[in-house]
């Protein structure tokens, strides 16, 4: 059984399809259309509702894509649609300045847009048009061109900053909230199952080794940001899930002057902070990383284990010497992430094997730089994504050590060895670089497809190289058009 | 009383009243097609696709999906009891293709079962045997070929051949434009119920509610009286549904015919965007002669447009891509010829522009080359091109311009408020600092002819209803689907009766109410059902100023109408009062109301004639900075100013030239669409179609209206049609791209560069002006060769 609010309503669940998306459970069991589907594949963001979860003091409030997340997902949380924010006195700031400002038009994906702005107002009340930006950057507008819906959000956040806590209902509720959500047991051998399929719902790592050994077929869900798409867009049915939204030690992120160890199943969204800090390429390439939505579900476990060759996290895991921590049963076993990918979409996990957490060790003078091209500047996937880590002696300014790797130029995420022998200790210089990027050539064949053609790839692999070699020499020049607003 | 005499309607015409449904959008109470509650016993449909280009189909094998479970019916090409062809204008749209598929995505079979996923899986079961046959996918091979689905069509003045032989310069080119997906966020659905009398009641995300109603009628046998067609809302439509709803609609009724049972379709984004058509390719060529001060003195343009395998309304299309391949400027003596290139590929359709964009895009990229060739300012070239004065203010299909002079009033304020010529010199300055990152500017004109170019479809109705509570009931036959109509409408109609829009309740638009309509396309959306209901209103007014008149006896001009009120001579009532009044004294408050455009005919035999009533205006101003390395770009600052009249609704218009704007950018920009080898689409969707996101548009973004010039022509309140001219206006950033990437060679090599410009084509580009600058050959003209090695993968 799993058990959730839907707004305020307590609600048990115990026989239904855990391949079930939470929009089409709002949509077929409840009648609430407000929700949409625009694209059923957590590109469009017209799907977006909001979880809230009992956080360190208060609620934790993310807007995720309700498309392509499965209904166990629920258990424990506060699901909050477009229908229930509307306040006693009228509607909620954020839809009276949508309405107002002329925020929609063909109305849409504006339910998506005010549950992207809603919790935004929830998580940085300061508001501003960068933070709305990268809010809404999972919501495409065909009508508006964005201008009315940013001026909307600066107005709607001022509003509600303007008010004494609380804020809103949910604000005023929130004490209530948590203690309601705190109470729903979370305890071990929750499941969710129909006649055919299951779910379960482990609450800890031990838990998932041991349902993993027992039922060795079936499939791990962390964000279900990949695998929602088998089941909207492949129209697979999985027959046995383990969702690992429940389990806290797998979600654990820990870090010391040496290494960084980041639990598989926490968010990319929790990983920023901590990324960001260690490593500023690698905040910035999460900020580009997909959509804020796919973001608050997206795993970095996930990311790895799908071992698609236009992840963007594993290029840089590669670069900075990460390792993985596998587990099967009780037994462990760590692995350098760079032999973690054996082809397209296979990986060096056995069965009943999972990822139980990345070890990223933090060395002295290490730089890394990351960038990825892709079409679109945000939410969109890399054609080409390029790690870069430098150590430099700070002497005689050779390099000590080099790590390249990039995705999008191979089947897997892959180093660039050649590239990096000629680099590695040799002083930088503009001979040495040119040598660099033609010895790409000989570490990548890329492929042409609908995002990129091989000759293209092969370019920027080499321009994306020389743009680092170009930051190392401390070069403060913008180099890209993401420095200016 | 007095009080509220004096004051003003609130929500009358030129006010920015926000959209009729604006508080149901942000609540989530709007109502769109696939939230409708089922009817009990309804059925899922769901088509089983071609996967060929072009194939003829040996055998369908329907036995397992008729099997399975929840399967109520599996229909195919023969069990359409009525006409088979959908075709909108000329035929060729065979509802379920027949004998043979002619594209990728062809719907082939329909699948009716219990619920969505049944139908789903019932129609992936669907077996059918194929003999392959060779499509072309190729615009090229099918000009080349000859291979059309209409008739080529020319326009003509003067002596082309000869003008360009005199030209002082001339330059000779080609231009290759990509399409465009509607990527309306509400995918196409439909609901049909049957209903007694073997009739039909079609619930339809559409454009064009009667062509659904004859349509449905068609392939049924029955006459049009037998369905109604109700369109509440879409959730965009951009020209994708104008003829392209019809399809799903049909498929519905012919299930809901057979099982008499209530039926619905909603496409899933993959098969919307495989199943319908886009904006059209074009492939452009030109020849053009020029003086030494860039003035043109002739042009020979050859548009071909990929039609995919039928018409459509690609006649059309393609004449207004030659109707507007002048743009703004006067083109001395001119020949443009139109092909209608026929190709396995889903046909093409209506998008925002309609051919327009197109056309256009041919001569400001000539425009561009020959300020680059002369070293000017590309701007200063337009100008010196614009219409003007009696000699040069005629098109050249022979219309004359009424307001010649004020796109260059425009500019001139839009330099200034822009601050054009500064901003030229501080992006001179950062590119001599800057080794990487460059950036660009550039303003464009727009000059759109407004009217449907299909002269009869320039009519429309209304209905109204005045209640005995003084409330209004409102229909017409426009179709709201995001650009605020109705709201418009009903402003026009609370002018009329000067009370506010609250009692006025706008309704789903329906066949039964106001018969006949036209599509709601070509941005005429508000001037001929906003005429139309102004009429209806009028009528209703006159019958209450001639009743209240001999009433109180007193004159017809000492009834007034304001704010709410009735003013007769000296003494004041409400208008409820008024209507109470008035049907006590069995006075008729309801009237129908009808408009068509006057002035406008065109004899396409003679390509000549004024197949537009007026034309709107807009300039637009871009700034980009690229990264010469990796081809990315971003937009830093938008400046518009466009013309809409005497705007009907300011918040209104704004948000139509934004929105215009950011789709005219996303085509010429992100939006690239990759069919493979085969002429399967390999962008589907939104992981790999990417249409403009926030972070796409400028932060600096000014929008201005032209102030103080209502239309000459008598439109709804002097207003002017604001549809489709801004998207236009996203040309500017294509050329302000452009403009970027020829600072590498100091402005002296025009980028030879294919639309849309993806990055990748920006790095092409940028690497072929930088080669041409170090005079080493050009390793990369263009992008065609890196088109040809796109293969499968993921």
């Amino acid at each position: 059984m799993i058990e959730f609010l839907i707004h305020n309503t307590l609600r048990q669940e115990t026989r239904l399809d855990p391949n079930l998306t939470i929009l089409r459970y709002l949509r077929e069991v409840h009648g609430k259309t407000g929700t949409k589907e625009g694209c059923a594949s957590g590109d469009c963001g017209a799907c977006t509702v909001v979880l809230a979860e009992p956080g360190d003091d208060g609620l934790r409030y993310q807007a995720i894509n309700a498309c392509i997340a499965l209904v166990p997902t629920l258990h424990g949380k506060q699901l909050i649609t477009v229908e229930d924010l509307a306040q006693p006195d009228g509607l909620h700031p954020v839809q009276q300045a949508m309405a107002d400002l002329h925020g929609s038009q063909c109305g849409f994906c504006t339910p998506g847009f005010v549950m992207s702005l809603f919790a935004l107002g929830k998580n940085a009340p300061e508001g501003g048009r960068a933070n709305t930006v990268e809010a809404i950057a999972g919501n495409l507008c065909r009508c508006t061109g964005y201008r009315p819906i940013i001026d909307a959000s600066l107005q709607a956040l001022e509003v509600m900053r303007q008010r004494e806590w609380p804020a809103d209902t949910f604000d005023a509720d929130s004490v209530e909230t948590r203690q309601r959500l705190r109470k729903i047991a979370l305890g071990p051998d929750q499941s969710l199952h129909d006649r055919l399929n299951t779910s379960h719902l482990p609450t800890t790592a031990d838990e998932v080794a041991d349902c993993l050994e027992r039922h060795p077929e079936a499939r791990l869900v962390a964000g279900a940001t990949d695998l929602g798409l088998d089941i909207t867009q492949q129209h697979q049915t999985v027959s046995r899930l383990i969702h690992l939204d429940h389990v806290a030690d797998l979600q654990a992120i820990v870090f010391d002057d040496t290494s960084i160890e980041i639990g598989a199943a926490a968010s990319l969204t929790d990983c920023h902070a901590t990324l960001a800090e260690a490593f500023p390429d690698f905040g910035q390439l999460l900020d580009r990383f997909a959509s804020t939505q796919i973001r608050n579900r997206a795993t970095l476990g996930g990311n790895l284990a799908t071992a698609s060759p236009i992840g963007d996290t594993p290029p840089l895991l590669i670069a900075l010497d990460a390792t993985l921590v596998l587990r099967r049963g009780t037994r462990q076993r760590e692995v350098p992430a760079d032999g973690f990918f054996h082809g397209y979409r296979r990986t060096d996990l056995q069965t009943g094997e999972f990822i139980e957490r990345v070890r990223i060790p933090r060395k002295a003078n290490q730089r890394l730089f990351a960038y990825k091209v892709s079409k679109r500047l945000d939410d969109d996937i890399s054609a080409v994504c390029g790690a870069f880590s430098f150590a430099l002696d700070p002497a005689s300014q050779q390099i000590q050590r080099v790590r390249i790797a990039f995705g999008g130029m191979a089947a897997t995420p892959a180093r660039a060895r050649a590239c990096e022998a000629i680099l590695g200790g040799a002083a930088l210089t503009g001979d040495i670089i040119e040598q660099a990027c033609a010895a790409l050539n000989h570490d990548y064949s890329p492929i042409s497809d609908a995002r990129a053609s091989q000759d293209y790839r092969r370019e920027i692999a080499g321009s994306l190289l020389r743009r680092a070699c170009t930051r190392l020499q401390d070069n403060h020049e913008p180099l890209t058009v993401t420095d200016y607003a | 009383m007095e009080a509220r005499f004096k004051a003003d309607l609130v929500t009358g015409v030129t006010r920015g009243k926000k959209h009729e449904s604006g508080d149901k959008h942000v609540t989530g109470a709007a109502t769109y097609v696939a939230d409708r509650l089922s009817f009990a016993n309804q059925l899922y449909l769901h088509a089983h696709l071609s996967d060929y280009a072009h194939a003829r189909i040996k055998a369908i094998d329907t036995t397992t999906a008729r099997s399975m479970p929840g399967v109520a019916a599996v229909i195919t090409a023969e069990d359409v009891p009525g006409a088979l062809d959908i075709g909108p204008v000329y035929g060729g749209d065979p509802l379920l293709a027949r004998d043979v598929v002619e594209y990728v995505g062809q719907p082939v079979v329909a699948v009716a079962a219990d619920t969505a996923d049944q139908a789903r899986a019932a129609a992936h079961a669907v077996r059918i045997d194929y003999e392959e046959l060779r499509p072309i996918l190729d615009i090229r091979e099918a000009l080349e070929r000859e291979h059309f689905v209409l008739d080529p069509h020319r326009q003509e003045r003067g002596d082309a051949d000869g003008a360009l032989q005199r030209a002082r310069n001339r330059i000779d080119g080609e231009l290759e434009i990509g399409g465009q997906e509607h990527f309306y966020l509400e995918g196409q659905a439909v609901a049909v119920m049957p209903t007694e009398d073997d009739g039909m009641l079609v619930y339809s995300s559409t454009q064009n509610p009667t062509e659904i109603q004859k349509l449905v009628a068609s392939v049924l046998g029955i006459d049009m009286n037998a369905v109604t067609v109700d369109t509440r809302r879409m959730g965009g439509g951009f020209g994708g549904k104008e003829t392209q709803a019809a399809g799903p609609a049909c498929l519905a009724a012919v299930v809901a015919n057979r099982t008499q049972r209530p039926t619905r379709m909603r496409l899933s984004r993959r098969d919307d965007t495989l199943m319908t058509g886009k904006r059209h390719p074009f492939l452009a060529r030109y020849q053009v002669g020029y003086d030494d001060t860039g003035r043109l003195s002739g042009v020979i343009i050859d548009l071909a447009a990929n039609c995919g395998y039928s018409p459509d309304l690609s006649g059309a299309i393609v004449d207004r891509a030659m109707f507007h391949v002048d743009n703004a400027y006067y083109l001395g003596d001119a020949r443009v010829t139109g092909y209608r290139c026929k190709t396995h590929l889903a046909s093409n359709t209506a998008f925002r522009g309609f051919g327009g964009p197109q056309g256009m895009l041919v001569i400001e990229e000539i425009m561009d080359r020959i300020a680059r060739g002369l070293g000017l300012d590309p701007l200063e070239v337009r100008r010196r091109n614009y219409y003007d004065g009696a000699a040069r203010n005629t098109t050249h299909y022979y219309q004359t311009l009424e307001q010649d002079g004020l796109l260059d009033e425009m500019t001139t304020q839009l330099v200034e408020s822009a601050d054009y010529h500064a901003r030229r010199e501080a992006i001179d300055t950062f590119n001599d600092a800057h080794r990487v990152l460059k950036r660009g500017m550039a303003l464009t004109p727009v000059k759109f002819g407004i009217s449907f170019t299909t002269t009869f479809l320039n009519q429309a109705g209304a209905l109204i209803h005045v209640y005995t509570d003084g409330s209004i009931h409102l229909n017409h036959g426009g179709t709201e689907m995001g650009q605020g109509l109705n709201t418009k409408v009903q402003q026009i109609v609370a002018e009329v009766f000067q009370i506010e829009t609250d009692r006025i309740r706008i309704t789903a638009t329906r066949t039964d109410k106001v018969p006949n309509t036209s599509p709601t396309a070509a941005s005429s959306g508000a001037d001929l059902n906003g005429m139309a209901a102004r009429n209806a209103a009028d009528t209703i007014r006159q019958r209450l100023v001639d009743f209240a008149a001999a009433h109180f006896r007193i004159t017809p001009e000492e009834v007034a109408f304001w704010n709410g009120m009735v003013y007769l001579r000296n003494e004041t009532m409400t208008f409820e009062a008024l209507i109470g009044l008035a049907y006590q004294s069995r006075i008729s408050l309801s009237s129908t109301g009808y408009y068509r455009t006057p002035k406008i005919h065109y004899d396409r035999d003679r390509a000549a004639g004024k197949p537009f009533y007026y034309f709107a205006y807009g300039v637009a101003c871009s700034e980009v900075i690229i990264d010469t390395q990796t081809g990315e770009y971003r937009l830093l600052r938008t400046d518009i100013l466009h013309d809409v009249g005497q705007s009907l609704n300011p918040a209104i218009d704004i948000g139509q030239i934004e929105g215009g704007y950011a789709q005219g950018v996303g085509w010429l920009t992100t939006e690239e669409l990759v069919w493979d080898e085969s002429g399967r689409l390999m962008t589907p969707g939104p992981a790999t179609y990417k249409i403009p996101a926030a972070s796409d548009m400028p932060s600096a973004f000014h929008v201005d209206l032209v102030e103080s010039r209502p239309n000459p022509e008598d439109t709804v309140f002097r207003s002017k049609a604001v549809g489709e001219p801004p998207l236009m206006l996203g040309i500017s950033a294509w050329c302000a791209i452009k403009d970027a990437i020829a600072s590498v060679d100091g402005h002296r090599t025009h980028p030879v560069m294919d639309a849309p410009a993806t990055p990748e084509r920006v790095f092409w580009a940028t690497r072929s002006v930088s080669d041409a600058s170090t005079s080493r050959p050009a390793r990369h003209a263009g992008s065609e060769r890196h088109r040809s090695d796109r293969a499968v993968t993921e």
